[in-house]
């Protein structure tokens, strides 16, 4: 394993990272504290308790897995793709260091960015609601996993993506139905029947779900379904991340 | 000593396109400087890109230190300093923190004093905390150089160093190759200008269409290209050539109205003058004397149509 070249490429990003951290930052926290402002104080005040937790409180972690899934894929994608697109991955890809050692590195710093800003924005959500967390380890376990199996689907992104507008569309046509459809604002069992099964279907229900039992002890769907879900989601990625490189696409001709 | 760079029978296809390299065989031998001379579009890159593991090999093998590119990347590309043909850099990393992105990427511990030292060497250690996009091309240029000596390479490729480039930096570059030579560096460089190859190489290799046309001694090569012509018309044809000029390079041609002569120019002596002085003698009248070197593109078309025969 060349450690070198993994943490060269990681602390790069990082940089480039910590460089842009009051952009990185600031736009999450301030959608963030909106959505408190609106759904949990202006709405939230005429609802119910769900699942016996107050709105306000219910809906921070859907929204700390809706920031960090869009940051992830947001992140990973860039990260890979800026090189691609300025023709500087002929380094990486010239250099003594194995497909799997580039997405270590990669993945590694997109993970890192998104999940500190999910920390960040919990923090946050204290200063709002009074939030309680039933299982803090398995919270971490869960967010650290969402937020690698999302940046490594942003890395196969980034690496398929021919332009920006590319990146850009991916996140926005697929990305943010699935994640606002995934239960962020609501309970699953809040929906019509039908709706319910369709959900199903949608793999961010899964994380969501297994997020908020890890802060509430209640969830939509069994916490190892959840687990098998991000399992399976990421053993996908990494299928098509091997598939990708074996077969040089878009990187070697 | 074997060959430090072996590349095989390699073949390289683009899907719907024809063939890049078509059968290329060549070894460049350890320490020494190979230029690589072709026009656009000749396969330079292509090669160059196939030996640092850029582009995949259709057919045919390439070894790199007695390592199989492909199966011993992580040895081969060790080995190996790459500045690529386009000024390719992130805009707003610093030149320090991108050369030493370059080190680390190549498997080799922190090391701020070496990069000091190539920086230095390449006049850019002012520009250490600037970003990429604050400086020129040619500074871009030397910093590409940079990040492919960053490792301490044993070989480095340059493609195309001077494309675009000014004197000084020219001047720069060639007293760093000059240096890595003399540490034992081998040193591949492509270019389309036969003067460049002439400067600096030991070897040159001809390559055009994707076939490797040539490959000789500089000095050798520098023999065959450096020929001029010199093309006397004459006041009237001549059937015969006279006999004083029997043991001269000269031709009859235009049905004997002109003829033809080729010298070499850096010869000691061109023979000119006396070729003159003789044909002066036998009483041959002169009405104009042009003389034409032939062009990269002319050697080219010699080579291939020798190549064919
Ligand atoms: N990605 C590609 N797809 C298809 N053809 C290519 C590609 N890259 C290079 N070629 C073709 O391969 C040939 C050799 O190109 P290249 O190695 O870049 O030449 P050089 O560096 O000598 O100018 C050219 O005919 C070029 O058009
Ligand atoms: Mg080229």
């Amino acid at each position: 394993m060349n450690l070198y070249a993994v943490r060269a490429i990681y602390s790069f990003e990082m940089a480039r990272t910590f460089r842009t951290m009051l952009q990185s930052i600031a736009s999450p926290v301030i959608s963030t504290a909106l959505y408190f402002v609106v759904f949990g104080s202006a709405i939230g005040s005429r609802m119910t308790m769900i699942d016996g937790v107050p709105y306000g409180v219910f809906i921070v972690p859907g929204l700390i897995m809706l920031t960090v899934m869009m940051q992830s894929v947001a992140n990973a994608s860039f990260g890979i793709y800026f090189p691609k697109f300025l023709g500087t991955i002929y380094e990486p890809l010239s250099a003594p260091i194995s497909p799997w050692e580039i997405v270590i590195g990669y993945v590694g710093a997109a993970t890192t960015k998104s999940i500190m800003i999910g920390l960040i924005i919990l923090a946050v959500s204290f200063l709002f609601v009074p939030v309680t967390i039933a299982h803090p380890v398995l919270m971490l376990c869960f967010l650290t996993l969402t937020a690698i199996s999302f940046s490594l689907l942003g890395f196969i992104l980034g690496i398929w993506a021919r332009s920006f507008e590319q990146l850009n569309l991916v996140p926005m046509l697929i990305l943010t139905p699935l994640v606002f459809l995934g239960g962020s604002f609501y309970s699953i069992d809040m929906l019509p029947p039908v709706w319910q099964t369709v959900t199903l279907f949608n793999p961010a229900v899964y994380l969501i779900s297994g997020f908020r039992w890890a802060f509430f002890d209640t969830a939509d769907v069994s916490i190892a379904l959840s687990l098998l879900a991000i399992g399976v989601f990421s053993a996908i990625c990494f299928a098509v991340i091997s598939w990708m490189f074996a077969t040089g696409y878009r990187l070697k001709n | 000593m074997p060959p430090i760079i072996d590349v095989q029978h390699l073949i390289k296809s683009y899907a719907g396109g024809g063939f890049a390299l078509d059968d290329v065989s060549v070894e460049i031998e350890s320490g020494e400087i190979l230029a690589l001379l072709g026009p656009n579009g000749a396969g330079k890159t292509t090669l160059i890109s196939i030996i640092c593991g850029l582009t995949r090999i259709t057919e045919g093998t390439v070894s790199v230190g007695g390592f199989d590119v492909v199966k011993d990347y992580r040895k081969t590309r060790a080995l190996i300093g790459l500045v690529p043909q386009e000024l390719m850099l992130e805009p707003f990393e610093t030149v320090f923190e991108t050369v030493s992105l370059s080190r680390g990427l190549f498997g080799c511990k922190p090391n701020k004093s070496y990069i000091e030292s190539v920086l230095s060497q390449l006049s850019l250690l002012d520009k250490k905390d600037a970003q990429m996009k604050e400086l020129s091309g040619g500074m871009k240029r030397r910093v590409l150089i940079a990040k492919a000596l960053s490792h301490e390479p044993k070989i480095l490729f340059l493609d195309e160093p001077t494309a675009g480039v000014d004197v000084e930096l020219r001047r720069d570059m060639w007293n760093v190759v000059t240096e890595l030579k003399q540490r034992g560096v081998t040193i591949v460089l492509t270019t389309h200008y036969i003067e460049e190859a002439e400067e600096i190489a030991d070897r040159v290799a001809v390559i055009n269409g994707g076939k490797i046309l040539l490959i000789e001694e500089k000095d050798k090569l520098m023999k065959r290209l450096g020929t001029k012509q010199l093309r006397i018309e004459l006041q009237a044809p001549i059937t015969t050539l006279p006999d004083s000029l029997s043991d001269v390079d000269v031709q009859r041609a235009d049905d004997g109205m002109s003829l033809i002569y080729h010298y070499d120019v850096k010869a000691e002596r061109t023979g000119i003058t006396s070729l003159l002085s003789k044909l002066a003698s036998e009483g041959i009248v002169l009405r104009d004397l042009q003389t034409y070197q032939s062009s990269l593109e002319d050697i080219f078309v010699g080579l291939v149509t020798e190549e064919n025969k």
